[in-house]
């Protein structure tokens, strides 16, 4: 437990990095705290650089926030060398930051097409809003857009893409679009709607390479087929990849991530870290999970905040995250891949729909929802829970849900 | 513009008011002043439900009734009762001076 006397930096001015200070000052720690980011913006939301066209900068605080809680904010740096013994850190402009506390939220940066032509102008990924920009802003009208990766970067800026008039193609190596993370059912139907709006979803289809048009840059995505995809942009959206290079050469035990527990605390007295970069136990499940989520950052801030201030630790949380597409708001709670069975409540064509994974037992284990708050949000609270539900009367849209719980809580 | 006051009750660290422009909602409000209790995840899309107030009881009727989308999120919502809001839903406007609400416990 640290006391005012202690100097906490926090490198890493994301969502996690940016909730650690602020909760800092919540809980009324008075020493300094220093936040440093390698963007030159000041702290902003990224989920909607995805899901709205034109990269508008949306600020996580308004810019008088972080003089008025007594945030120093170091915007522009990026941090060198971690010495993680005296928790001294190396900034690029050759400037120390020494402190006594570092808590590393330094995030993750997107995975890499490893094909010939994969570096052509025109080819981008989408992490930071300086990304947003130069990719809405290669958009509109008559532009052709090929996304590579069915994921929920991929989808998302598929629909923003249509928005704008671009046709669009969105290329899957796997057999559906959002394999790791969603059930079928959801799969089938965001495929179904995506194709309903223009856009042409390939899957089971490897990209071989990238060739340039006769200006330089890119001007078609080759299959591995031989088939090839004229287009103007290319979105490459095939997940993400932990920034742990400065915990790594700092000694931190990493594993696929920074590994900490269930306290945010890393391999190192001194170090904590947060976020995507973290892999981190969950409650109720064995091994350690890398979450690329918003609501999961929050979370290991709360927990981070509350080892160092010595208050109760936060409760055990239901991982969720959400995505936007269309008019579709999805709400996914949980893990999808631990369920034995789903159960559909709603109408799977309607645009407004639930599937619930059950275990064994009849315990909800994930939900998956369509423009249904109120499904997410029972769904969410029986998995803390741990209550039984009745598949039939679950499955029934025209009953409460409250009339699906069998035990626990309602 | 004249500033309102609004006032967060927390049973942790006690009560705090406010003094803000009367726009935005009573989630930017509390962000903006880094208030206890308030998380607002999805930045006040309707999406998570982290910024759970309970308005007080002499305020509840003077607001506007809730969308059905905030409605079905607050019904599931971990210790939400009868005046349970998301206030990142609660425009401000000149006539919520005063206005009085309790974080909850925990939020999500």
């Amino acid at each position: 437990m640290i006391d005012d006397s202690v100097r906490v930096a926090v490198v890493g001015a994301g969502h996690g990095g940016t909730t650690v200070a602020a909760l800092l000052r919540q809980h009324g720690f008075g020493g300094p705290v220093t936040l440093v980011g390698a963007e030159p913006h000041p702290p902003y939301h990224r989920p909607p650089l995805s899901k709205s066209a034109g990269g508008a900068l949306e600020p996580l605080r308004p810019e008088a926030f972080y003089a008025e809680q007594r945030i120093g904010l170091t915007l522009g740096a990026t941090v060198r060398a971690l010495d993680a013994r005296e928790s001294v850190l190396l900034l690029d402009d050759g400037s120390r930051l020494v402190s006594d506390v570092v808590v590393l939220a330094l995030g993750a940066r997107p995975r890499r097409l490893q094909v010939p032509g994969a570096d052509l102008p025109g080819v981008h990924t989408l992490r930071t809003v300086d990304d947003a920009r130069a990719l809405t802003g290669e958009l509109g009208p008559g532009r052709s857009l090929v996304v590579v990766g069915g994921g929920y970067i991929g989808l998302e800026i598929a629909s923003t893409a249509r928005r704008l008039g671009a046709e669009v193609t969105v290329v899957e190596v796997a057999e559906r679009v959002l394999g790791r993370s969603a059930g079928a059912e959801l799969a089938d139907r965001l495929t179904a709607r995506h194709r309903a709006q223009g856009t042409r979803i390939l899957t089971g289809t490897a990209v071989a390479g990238l060739t340039p048009a006769p200006d330089g840059r890119v001007g078609a995505v080759v299959l591995d087929s031989g088939r090839s995809l004229p287009c103007d942009v290319v979105l490459v959206g095939i997940g993400a990849q932990p920034c742990d290079e400065l915990a790594r050469s700092a000694g931190l035990e990493c594993d696929g991530g920074v590994l900490v527990d269930e306290r945010g605390r890393t391999s190192a007295p001194g170090v904590w870290a947060v976020g995507d970069m973290t892999r981190r136990p969950l409650a109720g499940r064995s091994g350690r999970f890398r979450l690329e989520s918003i609501p999961s950052a929050g979370e290991q801030a709360k927990q981070v905040v509350a080892d160092l201030l010595g208050l109760p630790a936060p409760a055990p949380e239901v991982p969720w995250f959400w995505s936007d597409q269309f008019d579709l708001k999805l709400k996914i709670a949980g893990l999808v891949g631990l369920g034995e069975t789903t159960v559909v409540r709603g109408d799977l064509d309607g645009g407004r729909f639930a599937v619930f994974h059950l275990d064994g037992a009849g315990r909800v284990v994930a939900v998956e929802t369509v423009n249904s708050p109120g499904e997410f949000m029972a769904g969410k609270k029986w998995m803390a829970a741990g209550s039984v539900v009745r598949p039939d009367a679950l499955a029934d849209a025209s009953a409460p849900l409250r009339e699906s719980i069998v035990e626990g809580a309602t | 513009m004249n500033l309102i006051k609004i006032t967060f009750q927390d049973a942790a660290s006690g009560a705090r008011t406010v003094e803000v422009e009367p726009n935005g909602t009573v989630m930017e409000a509390a962000v903006l002043n880094n208030v206890a209790g308030i998380v607002a995840e999805c930045g006040g899309g309707c999406s998570c439900a982290t910024c759970h107030v309970h308005v007080d009881e002499q305020w509840i009727d003077r607001l506007p009734a809730p969308a059905p989308e905030e409605g079905d999120l607050v019904e599931f919502l971990d210790g939400a009762g009868p005046t349970s809001r998301l206030s990142c839903q609660l425009e401000l406007t000149p006539q919520l001076d005063g206005l009085v609400v309790r974080t909850p416990h925990a939020q999500g």
